[in-house]
């Protein structure tokens, strides 16, 4: 490769480095301003317009607070959780694409970290990489709440990342009917969303298969450890949960790599199942540069679609207990899960091959 | 150049964390040290473009089988006063050490002086078919030739996991 193409790579990462940032900062803002809203309270307004500063304030104030170290602390597992948190939780969005890819001369540049063959199965190994943040940082504080926070959180992405992956797999499977093959690449899930049926009906995934969205969000839910799955820190029962014992700059790195979870994990909803970047463009009756920018305009809309989503559960649902917990996840979602999955084969073999007995 | 340099950082890497897993007094440290091992096994097939190995590699070991691992040690609890020096093996382990240096040995010798081929290169035009599609390579195989194979280990799988549950709750009924 020569320098521009790495040039090019940096540039990528970069940019996805710095869109989290900047979606993290306006999400933490966004969920207080909404919770607060559902709850009719104000929520923050003091730092900015509409408080929308607070983020950055409340991340300045965590950056000089004095990050203090328990004594009883397992000191090598304690430091290194934070990062295994983040680290994660960044690579999780290096595949997903977040705009059309567009041409600078001959060198088409796709809005993508990186355009993986396997690029689903990674996603699958980053957020299963991502439980062991929790599971290090309950133990290594050497006290009892943690250490119950990440039991629970090892055992839940244990058990919600079978449903996931599960509908993941429906999605595959229709996707092959879309275009020449199957195909596991983000890109290529996204680019055979284009289209419409019957004229007007976008041809998302959502549509043929609705189940395997609903089960998909349920999982995301519960493997970002958001309410109603927050087990992991429930507050009412167990202090912080694994990150009680965290402060300071270490403590903002956990919630750092939460809310880019949550962000990660409704930009994959919406790449698999709201057609990612697809949209009207209005190629030639608007401005080029509109146009261009467009597609990343739909994605993030798409976007936060879902992060709204996860705001408002939040909001409405109470916690399950831990026996709900485990029974939704492997009595509930895991055989609806495989029966979707059955059945869509069905439906694509009948659909390919024609009726059985015809 | 780039692949060469990771390789060793890799290599390194890999040979550190299977070092940590043996010397390490507390058995969370031997697991992260696994952990270590396992990741950058898998940088090392990214860099030969078997992305889909690596992915396995990593899902069904670092995420599955050795968060399982560290489930089990975090649950039983880890006391790190509690094995005592007492010998319990006085020979066993210097035979098996002593093995082990002699086998080492010899494969360096062999990979130093020897002067033959025992694993011959890759042809170089092997590498750009592989580049993307190695799951398609994988899976047209799969679903065709070794259908039957494929199938019978799933079923396998089924049977021995349903032979888990049932022991289990055999054992609770009796207990």
């Amino acid at each position: 490769m020569g320098w521009v193409e790495w040039g090019v790579v940096v540039l990528r990462v970069l940019l996805v480095f710095v869109l989290l940032l900047g979606a993290t900062i306006i999400n933490v803002w966004a969920e207080r301003k909404i919770v607060a809203d559902m709850q009719s309270r104000i929520g923050p307004k003091r730092a900015g317009p509409w408080g929308i500063l607070q983020t950055v304030a409340d991340g300045l104030k965590l950056f000089f607070k004095e990050s203090v170290t328990p004594r009883k602390v397992e000191l090598g597992a304690y430091l290194l959780a934070p990062f295994l948190a983040v680290i994660p939780a960044f690579l999780i969005f290096m595949v997903i694409p977040f705009g059309a890819p567009f041409m600078i001369g001959d060198t088409e540049i796709a809005l993508q970290g990186a355009d993986l063959n396997a690029g689903l199965l990674f996603i699958l190994a980053m957020s299963s990489m991502a439980v062991y943040a929790v599971v290090l940082a309950g133990w290594s504080s050497g006290s009892k709440y943690p250490l119950i926070g990440g039991v629970r959180a090892t055992a839940q992405a244990i058990s919600y990342e079978a449903a996931m992956g599960l509908a993941m797999v429906a999605v595959v499977m229709f996707t092959a009917t879309q275009g020449p093959g199957g195909t596991l690449s983000l890109s290529e899930i996204v680019a055979r969303q284009d289209g419409t049926w019957l004229g007007f009906i976008p041809q998302w995934n959502v549509f043929p298969q609705i189940v395997a969205f609903v089960i998909f969000m349920i999982a995301i839910v519960a493997e970002t450890n958001r309410a109603p799955f927050d087990l992991v820190e429930a507050e009412q029962e167990i202090v912080g949960g694994f990150h009680t014992e965290y402060s300071g700059m270490r403590f903002a790195m956990f919630f750092l790599a939460e809310y880019i979870n949550i962000f990660s994990m409704s930009a994959l909803a919406a790449t698999l199942f709201l057609g990612g970047w697809n949209g009207p463009t209005w190629e030639g009756t608007v401005p080029a540069f509109v146009s261009a920018i467009l597609p990343t305009v739909w994605f993030l809309l798409k976007t936060y679609f879902i992060v709204f989503i996860f705001f408002w559960i939040r909001a409405t649902l109470p916690r399950l207990r831990y026996d709900q917990l485990m029974s939704i996840g492997w009595k509930r979602l895991i055989p609806a899960a495989l029966a979707w999955i059955v059945l869509s084969a069905i439906s694509i073999g009948v659909r390919q091959f024609g009726l059985p007995w015809s | 150049m780039v692949e060469t340099l990771l390789f060793v950082v890799m290599a390194l890497v890999a040979i550190a964390g299977a070092a940590l897993v043996v010397l390490a007094r507390n058995p969370v440290y031997s697991a992260l040290g696994l952990l270590g091992t396992l990741l950058s096994v898998a940088v090392l097939y990214v860099v030969q473009l078997a992305h889909m190995v690596a992915a396995v590699q990593v899902i069904v070991y670092a995420g599955a089988v050795l968060t399982l691992f560290l489930f089990v040690i975090m649950l039983i609890g880890v006391d790190k006063d509690e094995p005592s020096r007492d010998e319990t093996l006085p020979f066993q382990r210097w035979i098996v050490g002593g093995v082990a240096a002699v086998i080492v040995l010899f494969a360096a010798g062999l990979t130093l002086f020897g002067d033959f081929d025992w694993v011959p290169a890759a042809s170089s035009d092997v590498l750009p078919e592989a580049t993307n599609g190695t799951i398609e390579a994988i899976a047209e195989p799969l679903f065709t030739d070794w259908v039957l194979a494929f199938e019978a280990t799933a079923l396998l799988l089924t049977i021995a996991a349903a032979g888990a549950i049932a022991l289990a709750h055999y054992r609770r009924r009796e207990g």
